[in-house]
């Protein structure tokens, strides 16, 4: 009889789900960083990611060929990928609200990813205005999911102010350093009743791996893949990364012990 | 002028942005039948990479 986690893993397929939409792959990839669009868009193929979030800015008209530039779009197959806009570079509440509009528009849906940020150096959260732009947003019918700390109470704050997830950084935007706090992500899956994204400090294959196992349901991440020394490579390791955590995650591991509980018979041994 | 004859003359292809004008989101289907005024606070934007 399997119960429990263990009986997810027997379901055709563990999937996702945010808002009431369905992902196959727990891994969402951002644009930023990469060295060529080609790059992106065979890291992206090789993440096996579904979901990929963009940046909003102002188109440049000074730059030669106006704003016939080749734009972000041109690369992403939008009928392979759900396009998710950030607020990414806003400081304060109305800055993300106004630019989550126009991500709206821009994109034709209705997600976001929210990030309100507090400080320049370390691009903490401003956990207070993310408030309160969850608030605003999640009145004018968006699917918020909003980049904030490890801190459990601020998560089950955006939970209940209507976030559709809930998105805790595992170190600062591009650190590389990994889970800072697995006991608070634990705690935070534990506690909250929307999913999980582990979203910023992921730097290699093994972090990815341990937000999984913690629980997480499901991890986001860009500089730990356009900044690796091999994009696509990494993307792939991500993406095997992500699956086996969350495979050991329901497989149930063994409880930690301070010391040895031996593997063999004690029984028959020859000389004994 | 229009938002889109705006856009036409700054060579940008509307179905790449965003427009907000005196902080309002415009709707792209209202493009060709909004006037830009002396002093309007426009914004285009379109997506980039980022995270």
């Amino acid at each position: 009889m399997f119960t429990g986690r263990a009986a997810a893993r027997l379901q055709p397929m563990d999937t996702l789900v945010i808002a009431g939409r369905t992902f196959s792959s727990r891994l969402i990839v951002g644009t930023g960083k990469y060295s060529s669009p080609p790059v992106m868009v065979q890291a992206h193929e090789a993440s096996g990611a579904d979901m990929i979030t963009v940046a909003v800015r102002r188109v440049n008209i000074t730059l030669p060929g106006g704003g016939g530039q080749a734009s972000l779009l041109d690369y992403i197959d939008t009928s392979k990928y759900v396009l998710l806009p950030n607020t990414a570079g806003c400081y304060t509440a109305e800055d993300a609200i106004r630019t989550a509009r126009l991500g709206r528009e821009a994109g034709m849906s209705n997600w976001v990813k929210l990030e309100v940020i507090g400080d320049e150096r370390t691009l903490f959260p401003d956990n207070a205005a993310l408030l309160d732009a969850t608030r605003v947003l999640v009145s004018e019918g968006f699917v918020v999911l909003p980049y904030t700390s490890d801190d459990p109470v601020v998560c089950r704050k955006l939970e209940d102010a209507g976030a559709a997830a809930v998105m805790p950084l595992g170190a600062p935007i591009g650190s590389g350093l990994g889970i800072q706090n697995a006991n608070n992500i634990r705690i935070i899956r534990e506690f909250a009743h929307v999913p999980v994204i582990v979203d910023a400090g992921v730097g290699t294959a093994s972090d990815a791996a341990l937000a999984m196992e913690l629980g997480a349901d499901g991890v986001l991440m860009n500089t730990a893949i356009a900044g690796a020394q091999d994009p696509v490579a990494m993307a792939e390791a991500m993406k095997l990364a992500v699956r086996a955590g969350r495979l050991a995650y329901l497989a149930g591991r063994i409880p930690r012990k301070m010391y040895a509980t031996a593997s063999s018979p004690v029984e028959g041994v020859v000389g004994r | 002028m229009t938002v889109q004859t705006l856009l036409a003359r700054l060579e940008i292809d509307p179905r790449r942005v965003a427009v907000e004008q005196n902080l309002v989101v415009l709707k792209r289907a209202v493009f060709d039948r909004t006037e830009v005024s002396e002093g309007d606070q426009i914004e285009i934007v379109n997506f980039v990479g980022g995270g």
